[in-house]
């Protein structure tokens, strides 16, 4: 049975089609691996295992009745927790959710359902998906599967572990600035984060509104372009999603990359540690072995991108979690008038790192400061954007680490994180965020025992051609594989 | 001898849009339901939420600000004001505050005969909020507060004046000629009692001559035409007060107390909220296609300025008859169908100035409320015409028409009300007054013509009342001649 684990969605969909594996056992299997490893990792705050099993049985009469199977049916999967599932409670890791259960489902969770994929449960995250380490997680900080001391990356740190600890095939997250390409690299494991409106929003609790993108995290690139494929499309019910003709993404998974123009922006390399730089160094010489073009160019407004960021999601964040102020659902503290409920309320449910963001974001919105910060931060927002679609016009991706180092170490029970300040490991993934282009995070072997990532940045709507160049490099080297995860036979 | 001061006034006025559904969310935005029936997570601000703009919302306040003179931005967004209130689900309202639908507008007012422009400076869409229901008078000093979202994110255009006003006439003849406007283009229903038309007042005052401003307060919680005008005239005489004694205005909200007749501080500028507008990520910029916008101003009813002008040229109706019959849309259309069944305007408008107004105001009755329709006024104005009923017994048919909405052909014949027009028949009656009356005789043929009124009076009291009154007076006078 544990030969089943570290299978990939399109692998086991085989050995489903070809009733050598029912669902049953494939769920059970996985609950059971949770079960097992999940005391340890703690990438779950909610397991939904009596409606996992239920469904893996109602599909499996499903198909004993000859009925024909969606694309992801009976594929165990795990929700981050910002991702309201109907009647699941859905907690954000927050104090302020810990019993909110919605009354609707998010688009991705009804297209999941949709492809017959089975919910497992819900994945530990950043408080309201701000921080880079799960550790503002009003539960608890997610361990990475390659090394308990290590951090699992954030804010979708549960998910990313999930994966990559074999709990479950594949998980959705939610990126605003490398919330789902941080834990990937960390974790050993793909994070694609698609183009800003080709996945609906629509139920996924919002941390910053311009940013937040919904994106999946998998074994390999077969398993992304899948998922993607499942999840994507325009939505009546997010004005800000739209709706792609590249959406055939498994047409891209092509084992060539001859003659591709690959741009290496020599800002991101700066100040990365020496053997992330190899790995990159080693990447590059792979791709032009099998016939790339890889060029270094300069992307100068690169620098500002963390600063901008920083601005644009504390800003959005501080309006964002405003709603939550005890009168409607979630938690209220009850006191003498509405002015002190508000108030404590507020000052019980949210933890710190949430608190840091809302003074901040409604520093830099304030009448006085909007000009010098939050205006300032748009117009920085368009530089980037403009000097990234420009590069992408010379070249087909661009190609950088992740992040400047492997997973650091979690701080440890009672211990302060927040000196390590927020979301500075996001300072290379932040930029594709800005720009609301499509980026995605892959293994590229280990340093220490902790997993390298690789990140690889497209021009809007081509989550195509990063499939493909992630999927050549995927077919001509190991080092895309990383252990626990067990290589499966092609 | 006291200073003379001139007050210069701008208002803020918010109207509710009568889309069927909300501005945001598709739940309907009917007035009156149990509380929390016509909501949804989206306007009760669940997290993960989104709103989707509402294009029949977009399209009224384009509509509105075309009427009322603006210019259309073809570019416009919605912003962030955040605030936290329970009424308010999300803790900020979605407005447009960096770029409004709508500028640079005007709305002409006569006051005296004299005409004068007040500019609008912006119109703005937004969501309106929940209400809240006290225990106690206020939300600090009750055991508890109810709220009801019903409301919440119903949507709304905020029109916002210049301070063009000097005067609480002025004031208050440019909300009424807003209210009219409105009413002409179908946006909304324009209800000050039902909340549909709510108006803030910002007011300041200043040495006549001068052309700075002073310190202006905000004036609220007015809910009629009548109690704005009172409340600015109020604050008139409380900012004099205090600027004759030497004082200095303080820059505040201030409350109207419609039953004591003052205004009363809510807030000072200090204690003022920063709103930390900045743009709804939620919301794509509307862009509007010049074409469209086209369309909407050709389907624009002709509005109260030219219907009244058309009313005095080609009715020949009195100025002050034809600004009443044109300040609703309802009561203008009434009279334009009335008109085309019984061609005479001048006839219809005294009977729609007079009876039909009386009863529609003692009943408090809207023209659509009512049971009086074109068609049953012109038929009532026929028989009179015709000699059938007299002026009087037409009043009284009126008032059954009003009542009862029968027609009146139906109500005549019930009450028995023919009229005797018939000249055999009345001058056996006259002669039988005249007899009987032989001192108004005299005093007629001694040349007091005041004398056959009473007479005439007479013949009616016999007839009761069904004689025709012309024809009774021509038989009179034959007689008393003879």
């Amino acid at each position: 049975m544990s030969s089943l684990l570290g299978l990939t969605a399109h692998q086991l969909q085989g050995l489903l089609e070809k009733k050598e594996l029912s669902c049953a056992e494939l769920v059970k299997a996985h609950l059971a691996k949770i079960e097992e490893s999940d005391g340890e990792i703690k990438a779950f705050t909610r397991v939904t295992r009596e409606a996992a099993l239920e469904q893996a049985q109602a599909m499996d009469a499903q198909r004993s009745r000859g009925e024909g199977l969606a694309p992801l049916a009976g594929i165990p999967m795990a929700l981050s927790d910002n991702l309201c599932t109907k009647g699941i409670v859905t907690t954000c890791s927050s104090r302020m959710l810990e019993n909110f259960r919605p009354p609707y489902n998010a688009t991705v969770v009804e297209k999941l359902q949709e492809a017959a994929a089975v919910l497992l449960g819900k994945c530990n995250l950043d408080e309201f998906g701000l921080g880079d380490s799960t550790e503002s997680s009003a539960f608890f900080p997610t361990r990475n599967p390659h090394d308990l001391q290590a951090s699992a990356g954030g804010a979708c740190g549960g998910a990313a572990a999930a994966v990559a600890a074999q709990e479950v095939v594949f998980a959705l997250g939610s990126d605003a600035g490398g919330s789902v390409r941080q834990p990937a690299a960390f974790c050993g494991v793909i994070g694609l984060k698609p183009t800003y409106g080709l996945v609906s929003g629509y139920g996924l609790i919002a941390a910053g509104s311009s940013l937040d993108q919904v994106g999946c995290f998998t074994r390999d690139f077969t398993d992304g372009a899948l998922v993607l494929e499942s999840i994507c499309g325009a939505d009546v019910q997010d004005s800000n999603s739209v709706s792609s003709p590249h959406t055939d993404f498994t047409k891209h998974l092509v084992n060539d990359v001859k003659g591709l123009k690959i741009g290496l922006p020599k800002e991101y390399i700066e100040g990365v540690a020496p053997k992330v730089k190899t790995a990159y160094e080693q990447a590059v010489a792979k791709l032009e072995e099998l016939g790339a073009v890889c060029e270094e160019l300069s992307l100068p407004h690169t620098k500002y991108a963390l600063p901008c960021y920083e601005i644009v999601l504390a800003a959005e964040a501080s309006s964002n979690l405003a709603r939550y102020d005890g009168v409607r659902y979630g938690l209220r503290v009850e006191a003498e008038d509405v002015e002190s409920m508000y108030n404590k309320t507020r000052g019980q449910g949210f933890g710190e790192e949430a608190k840091k963001q809302i003074l901040f974001g409604t520093y830099v919105l304030s009448a006085q400061q909007y000009q010098d910060y939050y205006l300032k931060a748009l117009k920085v927002r368009t530089l980037i954007k403009q000097e990234l679609e420009q590069a992408l016009e010379k070249y087909d991706c661009l190609l950088t680490p992740t992040t400047p180092t492997v997973a650091f170490n979690l701080a440890g029970k009672g211990k302060n994180h927040h000196g390590r300040g927020g979301v500075q490991t996001h300072g290379l993934t932040c930029p594709a965020s800005l720009a609301g282009l499509p980026a995605v995070s892959f293994p590229f072997g280990k340093a220490q025992g902790r997993p390298i990532g690789l990140q690889l940045i497209g021009r809007a709507f081509g989550e195509g051609m990063l499939l493909r160049v992630g999927y050549t490099l995927e077919q001509n080297t190991d080092l895309t594989q990383l252990s626990p995860a067990v290589k499966g036979e092609r | 001898m006291a200073t003379a001061y001139e007050a210069v006034i701008g208002l803020e006025v918010h109207v509710e849009l009568k889309t069927n559904t909300k501005i945001f969310c598709s739940c309907t935005t009917e007035f009156g339901g149990d509380p929390n029936t016509h909501v949804c997570p989206g306007c009760l601000g669940f997290p993960g939420t989104l709103p989707v703009m509402n294009k029949k919302a977009v399209e009224y306040a384009v509509r509105a600000g075309l009427a009322l003179n603006c210019a259309i931005n073809p570019y416009s967004r919605f912003d962030r004001k955040n605030y936290f209130y329970p009424d308010l689900p999300t803790a900020y309202q979605i407005s447009q505050y960096f770029h409004p639908i709508c500028k640079e507008g005007y709305v002409e007012i006569e006051l005296g005969g004299k005409k004068k422009k007040i500019r609008i400076n912006r119109i703005h869409l937004e969501e309106d909020a929940g209400k809240l229901l006290h225990s106690g008078s206020s939300i600090t000093s009750s055991q508890y507060s109810m709220a009801d979202y019903n409301r919440a994110s119903v949507p709304l255009i905020e029109i916002v004046s210049e301070p063009d006003m000097r005067s609480p006439e002025e004031a208050r003849a440019y909300l009424e000629k807003l209210r009219a406007i409105l009413e002409y283009t179908g946006v909304s229903d324009v209800k000050m009692e039902q909340g549909s038309l709510r108006c803030d007042a910002n007011i300041s005052l200043r040495l006549v001559g001068s052309t700075e401003f002073g310190t202006k307060t905000e004036i609220k919680n007015m809910n009629s035409f009548r109690s704005l005008q009172r409340a600015l005239e109020y604050e008139i005489d409380r900012q004099q007060d205090v600027l004759e004694e030497g004082g200095t205005i303080i820059q505040e909200t201030r409350g109207w107390d419609e039953e004591k007749g003052i205004t009363s501080s809510m807030r000072s500028k200090e204690e003022a909220t920063d709103y930390r507008y900045f743009p709804d990520p939620n919301l794509p910029p509307i862009v509007l296609d010049p074409a469209w916008i086209k369309t909407i101003k050709a389907s624009l009813p002709e509005l109260p300025d030219a219907r009244k002008e058309r009313l005095v040229k080609e009715c020949g109706l009195s100025e002050y008859d034809a600004g009443i019959i044109t300040s609703s849309r309802s009561l203008a259309e009434f009279f334009d169908r009335t008109v085309v069944l019984f061609n005479e305007p001048k006839t219809v408008a005294n009977w729609m100035m007079g009876e039909y107004l009386r009863l529609l105001n003692a009943e408090g009755l809207e023209v659509s409320e009512s049971k009086v329709t074109p068609e049953k006024l012109a038929a009532l104005l026929k028989l009179q015409a015709d000699g059938k009923i007299s002026g009087k017994m037409a009043k009284v048919v009126f008032e059954e028409l009003f009542n009862t909405g029968k027609e009146p052909e139906t109500i005549v014949k019930e009450k028995g009300m023919v009229q005797i027009s018939d000249t055999g028949a009345l001058e056996e009656i006259v002669m039988k007054v005249l007899a009987a009356n032989p001192q108004s005789v005299a005093d007629y043929q001694a040349g007091k013509e005041k004398a056959i009124g009473f007479l005439v009076g007479q013949v009616m009291k016999e007839t009761k009342g069904q004689a025709n009154p012309g024809i009774v007076n021509q038989l009179l006078k034959k007689k008393l001649s003879e």
